[in-house]
């Protein structure tokens, strides 16, 4: 754990060993600067701590954490960096990649109590919330103003928008309205060290390299946000929607393509195949027509004019595109109905199947085709069945694959399946994340996406940050040592006898 | 192109060993901006061509020498363009210079800054390695986004080889407003509009008279524009003028006096330095033509929570860019030596602290 002492010495070979803590010294230390309802050490008190909401991997932490005030989450930090203790942030909970998996000998540090929204500015149209802060409470907020915050990721009624920061979250609507990144103004964080850093600024520019684009994103390995500045977006004043049966999926992409082409950047553009269509069908009765292979809803929003314009080009894309059926909303019921089915994507993968387990992968869209027909070989060839959900206007898939945690094996060979997929996705250009983040879920797959240069290079730039290597360890960048034996395991993948064994 | 990032890597070595310094550049449209640089010239200008540009994509990806008027002709020819606006400041200009410039157009409101487009990026570091961040696709949070963070850079830690960069479609409809309006009340009005859902996509205040730029669907513009009042210009008109403030040949911008950049929210009151004042972004960005001390406008920013840029003129010796705080200005020496342990790439430009 000691900092880099020569200049070029290259960070993020090993692991470094935590084992070695002095746990008395951190609860003591701990105590003399939290009240005894902020920090939480018992067993019973920490277990709801052990997960995050990819429930398949659980650890118990030394401690958590929970403080209310601003100096008192600079202390928890000082005192993990004096003690070489790791430190996991955590919101809400509700990220699906394991990024806040407690680290075995660290501190959850929640900031669940910073709940507040310290000001909402109409005329300046930006809002200065606290990270625990809830993302739908903003828009909330905002609403008297016909104002609302953009990035809308499916758990907004839960998750947080320090969460939403350290993961750079997306939502439905990213392709014309951005990623939790295109709608932040500025960002107060704390280091390792406990030391103030304002990243970004109200003005429209800033002086110097770009921290708060690097930041956010960067899944709790460099800093911790104590105050969030965002940008807040005129709400439109109508929006509706059209429903398009394929059939044919190549056919309901390339109608995708053709959308673009024409020129329209729709504020939702999505698509599902038809097992995912048949699932949410039986849950919320959506009215989904069953016989098609794909469906497409395309979202418009915006003056009343605009709306009417934009709907009538996509009509006619889509009439050119061999849609076999076209429903375009009459009212808000029916729009909400629309949607109402691809909002309960998830929720009908549980239903229909015990466990599933959610992937992320981005692709160009042109290769859609290519993976939907992957995916179906990789059915059969684990035995398991996928459904897919897709951000079709930006090429971020969801393959929901569906198993059964009890039946011995099943996880692993889910496991495999989805690291399949995400290697597929970066051969086709992609990527293994596209909203979701790597956290602990896709370390593995990091060493697919990224050569070992890249990866020196994340480490080096944590370094600057955090020198000893305390903030989220084992998270969203794997030391090569990681790398190797993910390589070696992998070359002899296929001929091991057990497939059912651990991995690690 | 391996010969060119072989040179450029053995450049890079030699300098390590020599001491020396390097100043990437591409067209040198942009050299005026920043201090005065020191060291070697490598130029990216041979390294140019469009690699991939599929329009449905929204993605155009292209080596840092290609100049950013084949881009822009390329993109025109499928109705798609950089939404952002990148001022050229001269017919060298090119993508990686504009990357590393990290400037936005008139539209920057409207669509984000030229670092929201900024989807991938290969570089050399101070090492000569060649490194890729980020992609082609639009959603990516795999590994830290170190493309973003390359954006106004100012070639001060690594060299830019190849950036994807999104493409938009360009905007169905547009119509520029002009009214005769004072300062004050200018901003009042901008805060307001940009509170609604109009299609505003740029503004310009000057001399009490403010001209607006809509754009987007053909109804919603019209719409706006009874709205909103005043006179409507010609199409040509307006194109000259909105191109004539990107690329500041507006005669605002011509005289003696430095030009000074201040940008700042877009709520803050009229400044009041002495000089001539010209406004962009709703209020947010507020170019000076003024001979007063950099003392004067940098607290004039900084009082209402800005920062203010030498952007012409002055000494070039001088700091251009507001000074860092302490803690910040060592994140930024800790990240210059991630990438650069040796100092080959020099930052001085940027800040004299940095080098």
């Amino acid at each position: 754990m000691n900092d880099a002492t020569s200049v070029d010495s290259a960070p993020g070979i090993k692991e470094p060993d935590f084992s070695g803590i002095d746990r008395a010294a951190l609860f003591a230390e701990l105590a003399r600067v939290l009240p005894a309802d902020c920090l939480l050490i018992e067993h019973e008190d920490i277990k709801p701590y052990e997960c995050d909401g990819l429930s398949a991997y659980r650890e118990l932490p030394l401690a958590v954490a929970l403080p209310r005030e601003e100096a008192q989450v600079a202390a928890v930090l000082k005192i993990c960096r004096k003690l070489g203790v790791p430190v996991v942030a955590r919101g809400a909970g509700t990220g699906l990649s394991a990024g806040a998996l407690p680290h075995k000998f660290g501190v959850i540090l929640s900031l669940a109590r910073f709940n507040r929204i310290l000001k909402v500015d109409p005329a300046a149209r930006l809002a200065v919330v606290q990270p625990g802060v809830r993302n739908l409470a903003i828009s909330e907020a905002a609403a008297p103003f016909g104002l609302y915050y953009a990035p809308d990721p499916s758990s907004q009624i839960a998750c947080t928008i320090g969460g939403n920061v350290a993961e750079n979250s997306g939502g439905v609507h990213c392709l014309k309205y951005g990623l939790t990144v295109h709608n932040l103004i500025a960002l107060r964080i704390l280091t390792i060290d406990g030391e103030l850093l304002e990243l970004g600024s109200r003005a429209p520019d800033t002086p110097g390299f770009e921290l708060l684009a690097l930041f956010t994103g960067s899944e709790g390995l460099l800093g911790v946000v104590t105050e969030v500045t965002v940008k807040l977006t005129p709400k439109p004043q109508l929006a509706q929607c059209v429903l398009a049966a394929f059939d044919d999926v190549v056919k309901a992409g390339d109608a995708v393509a053709k959308i673009i082409a024409a020129g329209i950047i729709p504020a939702g553009l999505e698509m599902m195949d038809q097992p995912a269509t048949a699932a949410v069908e039986q849950f919320v009765r959506a009215g989904y027509p069953l016989d098609a292979k794909a469906i497409l809803l395309v979202e418009a929003d915006g003056t009343p004019e605009e709306v009417a314009e934009e709907i009538a080009a996509v009509r006619k894309v889509l009439d050119g595109a061999g849609a076999t059926e076209i429903r375009v909303s009459r009212d808000e019921n029916e729009r909400l109905k629309f949607w109402a089915g691809r909002k309960a994507a998830f929720p009908a993968a549980g239903r229909i199947s015990p466990d599933y387990y959610c992937m992320d992968g981005t692709i160009p869209r042109r290769r859609l085709g290519e993976m939907l027909e992957a995916i179906t070989q990789m059915e059969h060839k684990y035995g398991l069945r996928c459904i897919n959900v897709f951000h079709a206007g930006d090429g971020n898939l969801h393959p929901l694959i569906l198993f059964d945690a009890n039946k011995p094996g099943e996880l692993e060979r889910t496991e495999e399946f989805g690291a399949e997929i995400l290697e597929l996705s970066v051969r086709l250009g992609g990527t293994i994340t596209g909203e979701h983040g790597v956290g602990f879920e896709k370390i593995n797959s990091m060493c697919v996406q990224f050569a070992s240069p890249e990866l020196t290079m994340f480490h080096r730039v944590k370094q600057a940050f955090d020198p000893a290597g305390l903030l989220n360890p084992g998270k969203a960048v794997p030391t090569l040592h990681r790398c190797a034996e993910f390589g070696r395991m992998h070359v002899h993948h296929g001929q091991l006898p057990h497939p059912d064994l651990p991995r690690f | 192109m391996n010969q060119l990032t072989q040179y450029y890597a053995d450049t890079l070595r030699a300098a390590a060993r020599g001491g020396g310094k390097v100043v990437p550049r591409g067209g040198g449209s942009k050299d005026f901006y920043g201090r005065a640089t020191v060291g070697e010239i490598l130029s990216l200008a041979d390294y140019r061509g469009i690699i991939n540009y599929d329009p449905t994509e929204l993605v155009l990806t292209a080596r840092a020498g290609t100049p950013l008027a084949e881009i822009e002709a390329l993109l025109a020819e499928q109705n798609q363009c950089l939404a952002f606006e990148p001022p050229h400041f001269g017919s060298g200009a090119t993508l990686g210079g504009a990357v590393a410039a990290g400037l936005s157009g008139p539209r920057r409101m409207q669509t984000g800054p030229l670092r929201d487009f900024v989807l991938g990026t290969k570089i050399m570091d101070g090492r000569g390695d060649i490194l890729k961040f980020g992609g082609e696709v639009m959603k990516n949070v795999a590994g830290f986004d170190v493309s973003r963070l390359l954006a106004g850079s100012l070639g001060s830690f690594s060299l830019i080889l190849e950036v994807s960069v999104k493409v938009l479609p360009r905007p169905p409809y547009e119509a520029t407003l002009r009214m005769a309006v004072p300062e004050a009340e200018a901003l009042a009005r901008l805060n307001s509009w940009g509170g609604q859902p109009l299609p505003l996509a740029a503004s310009a205040w000057y001399d009490g008279q403010l001209t607006l730029r809509l754009a987007g669907a053909h109804a919603a513009v019209d719409a706006a524009c009874s709205k909103l009042g005043g006179s409507r210009l010609e199409a040509d008109a307006a194109s000259a003028f909105w191109n004539s403030v990107r690329e500041q040949q507006d005669a605002f911008f011509g005289g003696g006096e430095a030009l000074w950049r201040l940008a700042v929210p877009t709520t803050a009151a009229p400044l009041s330095v002495p000089g001539r004042q010209f406004i962009e972004w709703g209020g947010g960005l507020r170019w000076w033509k003024s001979d007063a001390p950099a003392s004067v406008i940098r607290s004039a920013a900084q009082a209402v929570g800005g920062n203010a840029t030498l952007f012409r003129g002055g000494d070039r010796r001088d700091e251009r860019f507001t000074p860092l705080p302490l803690a910040q200005l060592r994140l930024h020496q800790g990240l210059k030596k991630a990438f650069d342990p040796n100092n080959v790439f020099d930052a001085s430009r940027l800040y004299a602290e940095l080098a």
